[in-house]
């Protein structure tokens, strides 16, 4: 079951206030960069080398792995950390609540009802262009340096700029899209 | 140590109050973009402001450690970068870490969309240096900037003489009224069904 905004949004809240009380705010999309980092150093081990000279002691001949001092190259050498964790830990809490509420409906596993309402029920349909969406969210994220949840909920919860940036991005490419691509609800 | 497990705790709450409030659903979302069902974006809106004024509130007590705070760039390229977001999220339904979140719950869209994104990350990689060279990601108001001043932070304000603490505050109280002001639906009749089931 879904809750209420009003209890959904105090616990929601409390769990970001909770990351930052701890921690750090929440974030995930960097850690499609590290996943990638993973897998690719899995295949060429010259990906992420240690070094003595860069303020994390690793680098890369990849420029993005090699920004800030090597940042992201540690955390490929060393993904057991905070950031990580946090996001393997989310796809399991994940899991669990919907476990506990009887699993995802057979017939919404592939597609919602508004996708089927308005291109029909093939598969491959739905999957091409979850696939393509999933490329350009994820390049927007990482050119934005942030998702919804490090740019939008974090970001305006510490008042920053950049969240504002952000947002303005975001609604003024998904509201018009969201309403031309979908005509029929549902 | 320490830090997996506070890893493993805020995450799952993270991933679980995703999961109860609707946002791994790719129809809730859709139906949000579309202003048919603003539930969720209800909210969001009460999530931002209640975390908004704890953490405002805890700075101001001493209770939070202004050193956790994580103020992002601002740059040009976080509005370009948002502008293909959102065109991902109204297409898909789903944005990073809903996509994953959703996939953990059995979604096989859900899936496919973060593989998806694993090949977006890696385009943004090797595409990287050149993205750089055209100035996108060149800092503005100096680069990690908060509206007012934080105290105990070197992040630039982008109103120097206002103390961010209460601002930070009174926007907070301001995303929980726009919470409440919102109505359920902006389009659309009442009678009709929701954008997605939301059980």
């Amino acid at each position: 079951m879904i809750l209420s905004w009003k209890t959904g949004g105090v616990l929601l809240g409390a769990v970001f206030f909770a990351a930052v009380l701890l921690v750090k705010p929440v974030g995930v999309s960097t850690q499609f960069v590290i996943f990638d980092g993973i897998l690719w150093d899995a295949m060429d081990d010259t990906v992420v080398v240690e070094n003595k000279d860069a303020k994390s002691g690793y680098a890369s001949p990849n420029a993005y792995l090699n920004k800030s001092g090597g940042k992201y190259a540690k955390n490929v050498a060393n993904p057991w950390n905070y950031s990580f964790v946090f996001v393997l830990a989310m796809m399991g809490g994940a899991a669990v609540s919907a476990l506990m509420r009887g699993g995802v409906p057979a017939g919404e596993r592939t597609m919602p009802p508004v996708w089927r309402a308005n291109y029909g029920d093939a598969p491959w349909k739905r999957h091409l262009t979850a696939f393509g969406a999933g490329f350009i969210v994820l390049y927007g994220a990482r050119l934005a340096g942030g998702c919804t949840s490090g740019h939008m909920m974090s970001g305006a919860m510490q008042t920053s700029l950049s969240a504002y940036i952000f947002m303005a991005g975001a609604f003024l490419a998904a509201i018009p899209l969201a309403i031309i691509l979908y005509p029929k609800e549902a | 140590m320490t830090m997996i497990v506070l890893a493993i705790v805020v995450g799952a709450a993270f991933g679980f109050m995703l999961d109860r409030v609707g946002a791994t659903n790719p129809g809730v979302i859709i139906g949000m973009l579309r202003l048919s069902n603003l539930h969720l974006m209800k909210t969001i809106m009460l999530a931002i402001g209640t975390a908004s004024v704890l953490l405002f509130a805890g700075l101001m007590l001493g209770a939070v450690d202004p050193g956790h705070l994580s103020v992002k760039d601002a740059y040009w390229g976080v509005f370009v970068g948002g502008l293909l977001l959102g065109a991902g999220f109204a297409i898909a339904g789903y944005c990073p870490g809903t996509g994953l979140a959703a996939a953990a719950t059995g979604r096989w869209d859900g899936l496919v969309f973060s593989l998806g994104g694993l090949a977006g990350a890696a385009a943004y990689m090797a595409s990287y240096a050149d993205v750089k060279a055209t100035g996108l990601l060149d800092p503005l108001m100096g680069g990690k900037a908060a509206l007012g001043t934080l105290g105990g932070t070197k992040y630039p304000a982008v109103f120097p003489g206002v103390p961010g603490e209460w601002l930070g505050l009174v926007l907070g109280i301001g995303f929980v009224i726009v919470a409440v002001a919102l109505p359920d639906r902006l389009r659309g009749s009442a009678g009709q069904a929701s954008g997605g089931s939301t059980d």
